[in-house]
């Protein structure tokens, strides 16, 4: 299960955080502060993976943004690179050529867009296609009503 | 109308701002004007402002007072309206908040909506931040959703239930018998979600893992559809067909067939045909790969089926992509004490991993290669471990360091090559040596008394050219011993460098005026100097005035020193050559020697101990030996008494006792099996035997298929006689042979009576107790002592 996914810019600033652990605001405040720390410090043609406590840390990096997610000991970290990079190209399809921006000012679609693909730090669905259809049958919805 | 405009209005406006203290401002004046719109109540901007507040919150600034409208959000029926509420519930609430609770009533209803996509937020965010409670509440209104709603919902129905479970470990049956029907489902995001529900539900109950066993064949005919399937442009990742399902069902697999036979035989052929056909070209298909190995090395595969595990490893081993490389090597690192000689295969390339760029895969490589050190490849090893010693980054040169000195400690081919892997490491990393090495190392040269000249030659001209701390006191300690050979001036293993009793001298003073020298190791040049004065014939006076500064040093340990030895040339000028003669060889204490007191493991025997000798006790009554009865009886059952001559003890029998098994052969120690019952041996073996003291050991072997654990031995001696057990080498019996447990027991028999012993044993076997006792009345001896003489 993954505890938690973070994208941040290179400037080290916060532009999506999703919790799938209740922790308090305080703790989610320093992990969001280590996290920054390291990546930030990695250089560019290293490991995409890290220890950090007892959980293992997988992160890579598009254009200017920062994609990490934390998972438990039994959890596939080549997978989990398959699942940011999943998570971008619903981005890329939904923005059309998704960058940093987008995500900025449309962080809620961001969130929405994530809610379809991940459910309690696990895979809800594993078609783009279905994925890219529910999110437009809400929209219509949330344009109608 | 969306809530984007005025949104994005806001957080242009924020971005535009030069300072921190403009951006605090413009947030504060922002939510001030939230607030009052929350306060105005509906008009149809609420989740305008709300979601500004999300905003204003992701930057890091308070945002509680939007607990209170989320919960209002939620309960409106506009569906725009709902979405910004849940998704600020689960952004601003979590289950320690109170405001967290009003919502269950707006989800229960929700979860009957008409709409899926209102029943879709409602699953979303209980299964995000819904407590222990909500869980309860809600809980058979999921397992509704989990059998008849369509499979949009059904498969966020069945992750919001792995939720629920994790909360509330008692619901797990209420979801039990749907997660079974729910495998047959044809949809994949159904399907990965049941796999994680009976994934999370055989993780918690052993019976449930059990029944979901059955399961087995409906998994493998599933992964087979998905590995042999042509191309589904919806699941397609790189040509493969939803890894992400593959992976999934590989893991539950995994926790099916571990330990045991009749599932791992039912997936035997799926893995390998998965083994074998996916193509890992792309990061899709190592993922899958990789969890295969993972699943393969788990359960109990035939041993065919492993040898191509590692051979995938050692092909990831080879790859170009860094990720893949360091996954190999951790779970190489996983199996290199199983498997140990098909990881040998792959040294090579592991080694070559030493010098790759990345930390992280170093630091793996590092790991690796000090657990395939053996004593066929230790020269080899070495020499690349030395190398990656002086490049190696400083963070890693502490544990490299010690992981030779264990390597070398182990399997070192001869003891000059000891002492000069030692010399190098000291000299490249001398400073990130742990303490003992220089003890370590100082016992290792007096034990190499042939290797005395070469040692202290090479530590010499190590002295005169390196400062590291370590290097420094072990030369100097070197030349105060054996300073006399160094002056000879000729040594055979190496070329002859003539040394003169001034060059002697000026380096060990070089070592005492250095800045860079500390304390102790100024003791050790001191020390060293003083020696000399017994292996040198000239300078003698020199000695005496480089001793004679130092009674007045400042620092208290050198200045007593220096007048004590002052005092020896002065005074006791007739003791000076006895106090300096050379050391005698070190008896080096052998690890795992804990003389006596392990805390925690053994304490029977100490409460077995016996009483101290009492006097006139050489004439054992039977009661003697039915005290032994007691000694070790004490709860249960009554131990039954031994059968026949032992239980009246004659001096004849006593010299029987101690008598040489077999007479006197020159074999080596003869070990003597004192227990064979269920697959477990015990042998004992008699290590040293004086008149009084007997030490012997006990060695323990398991011939079954399976593991024994907790094993542990209980002793009970005559009251004439003292026992001392050591601590045992494990208390895990390896299966099949593979390895065996020791213990060293040491007897004390100062009235020499007849020595018994009874050893309870008691262990685990699959999971079953086992307890027995075995009465021991004679005892091998070493071929090569004499007997005892009777009494």
């Amino acid at each position: 299960m993954m505890h938690f996914l973070l994208l941040f810019s290179r400037q080290g600033k916060l532009r999506l955080q999703k919790w799938f652990l209740p922790l308090p605001e305080r703790d989610r405040k320093k992990i969001v502060k280590d996290m920054t720390t390291m990546m930030l410090a990695r250089k560019p043609r290293t490991c995409n993976f890290l220890h950090w406590k007892d959980l293992k840390i997988v992160y890579k990096r598009y254009a200017s943004l920062y994609f990490c997610c934390a998972l438990e000991n039994q959890d596939n970290e080549l997978l989990a690179l398959e699942i940011l990079h999943r998570y971008v190209e619903l981005l890329d399809k939904y923005f059309g050529n998704v960058c940093e921006l987008d995500i900025i000012f449309n962080f809620e679609k961001a969130y929405f867009i994530l809610d379809e693909f991940l459910m309690g730090g696990e895979i809800q669905e594993t078609s783009k296609l279905s994925i890219a259809k529910s999110i437009e049958a809400s929209d219509m919805l949330q344009e109608t009503e | 109308m969306t809530p984007s405009v005025r949104l994005q209005e806001m957080i242009r406006v924020i971005r535009s701002a030069r300072t921190q203290g403009e951006e605090r401002g413009i947030i504060q004046r922002e939510c001030a004007d939230i607030r009052a719109q929350f306060r105005q109540g509906d008009n149809g901007e609420r989740s305008h402002s709300l979601a500004k507040l999300l905003y204003v919150h992701m930057l890091g600034y308070p945002a509680h007072f939007g607990q209170m409208e989320c919960v209002r959000l939620i309960a409106s029926p506009r569906y725009s309206e709902k979405r910004i509420g849940y998704l600020g519930a689960m952004m601003l609430l979590d289950e320690k908040q109170d405001a967290s609770l009003l919502i269950t009533n707006s989800i229960k209803n929700d979860l009957s909506h008409s709409s899926q996509y209102v029943q879709s937020l409602a699953l979303c965010t209980l299964a995000c931040m819904g407590s222990a409670e909500m869980c309860r509440d809600l809980a058979p209104e999921i397992e509704r959703l989990l059998r008849a709603s369509n499979s949009y919902i059904k498969k966020k129905a069945t992750l919001c239930a792995v939720h629920i479970i994790k909360k509330v470990p008692e619901l797990a049956e209420l979801f039990t018998p749907s997660a079974r029907t729910l495998l047959s489902e044809k949809n994949h995001g159904v399907l990965h979600g049941a796999v994680v529900l009976i994934t999370e539900l055989c993780k918690r109950n052993p019976d449930t893992l059990d029944q979901f066993r059955k399961a087995v064949p409906e998994l493998v005919q599933i992964m087979k559809g998905l590995v042999t399937s042509s191309y589904s442009p919806e699941h397609n990742v790189a040509g493969i067909s939803d890894p992400f399902l593959q992976v999934r069902i590989l893991r539950l697999l995994r926790i099916l067939g571990h330990n045991n036979d009749t599932a791992s035989d039912a997936m035997n052929d799926l893995l390998a045909q998965v083994a074998t056909n996916t193509d890992s070209s792309k990061t899709a298909g190592s993922a899958v790969l990789y969890e295969t190995v993972l699943t393969i090395m788990d359960i109990n595969s035939e041993s065919g089926l492993r040898v191509l595990a590692v051979n995938i490893l050692g092909r990831f081993l080879l790859n170009n992509d860094r990720n893949i490389r360091y996954i190999s090597m951790t779970s190489l690192q996983k199996i290199v004490q199983t498997d140990h000689n098909a990881v040998q295969r792959h040294r090579g390339t592991i080694v070559d991993c030493l010098k790759d760029q990345d930390t992280s895969v170093k630091r793996r490589a590092l790991e690796l290669s000090l657990a395939l050190v053996s004593a066929v490849n230790i020269r080899s090893m070495m020499k690349e471990l030395l190398i990656f010693l002086s490049f190696c980054p400083p963070e890693l040169r502490s544990q490299t360091a010690s992981g030779i000195f264990n390597a070398a400690e182990r399997y070192s081919p001869s003891k000059r090559w000891h002492i000069d892997t030692i010399l190098h490491v000291l000299t490249t990393a001398g400073g990130d040596v742990r303490d003992e090495t220089v003890p370590n190392l100082i016992q290792l040269i007096t034990t190499a008394s042939e290797l005395h000249c070469y040692t202290v030659h090479k530590l010499y001209r190590a002295l005169v050219k390196d400062i590291a701390q370590s290097l420094v006191q072990v030369a100097c300690w070197c030349i105060g011993e054996y300073g006399d050979l160094l002056l000879k001036g000729e040594c055979e293993e190496i070329e002859p460098m003539q040394v003169t009793e001034d060059d002697v001298l000026d380096a060990l003073e070089t070592v005492l005026q250095s800045h860079m020298s500390s304390p102790a190791t100024r003791g050790f040049a001191l020390t060293a100097t003083m020696k000399l004065s017994t292996r040198i014939t000239d300078n003698v006076d020199r000695i005496r005035s480089i001793v004679s500064i130092y009674g007045s040093c400042i620092d208290l340990e050198l200045q007593q020193r220096a007048v004590e030895y002052n005092a020896l040339f002065k005074k006791y000028d007739h003791m000076r050559a006895a106090v300096l003669e050379r050391m005698p060889v070190m008896d080096k204490n052998l690890p795992g020697h804990t003389n006596g007191d392990t805390p925690g493991e053994i304490k029977e025997p100490d409460t077995s101990k016996p009483k101290p000798v009492e006097a006139g006790l050489l004439s054992e009554p039977a009661s003697q030996v039915c005290d032994l009865l007691d000694l070790l009886g004490g709860t249960d059952t009554p131990l039954q008494p031994s059968p026949a001559p032992t239980s009246t003890p004659t001096t004849t029998s006593s010299a029987d006792l101690l008598d040489l098994l077999g007479g006197l052969e020159p074999t080596p120690v003869p070990t003597v099996s004192v227990y064979e019952k269920n697959g477990l041996s015990l042998k004992i073996q008699c290590d040293k035997q004086t008149e009084t003291e007997v030490t012997v050991s006990l060695i323990a072997s398991n011939s079954t298929q399976n593991d024994i654990t907790n094993f542990t031995l209980q002793a009970a001696v005559p009251k004439s006689v003292q026992l001392q057990m050591k601590a045992p080498s494990g208390n895990v019996i390896p299966a099949h042979g593979l390895g065996q447990v020791t213990q060293t027991v040491l007897l004390n028999n100062p009235n020499k009576a007849s020595l018994k012993m009874r050893i309870r044993v008691s262990y685990s076997n699959q999971g079953a107790m086992h307890q027995d006792t075995v009465l021991i009345d004679s005892f091998p001896s070493t071929a090569c002592q004499p007997s005892i003489s009777p009494l």
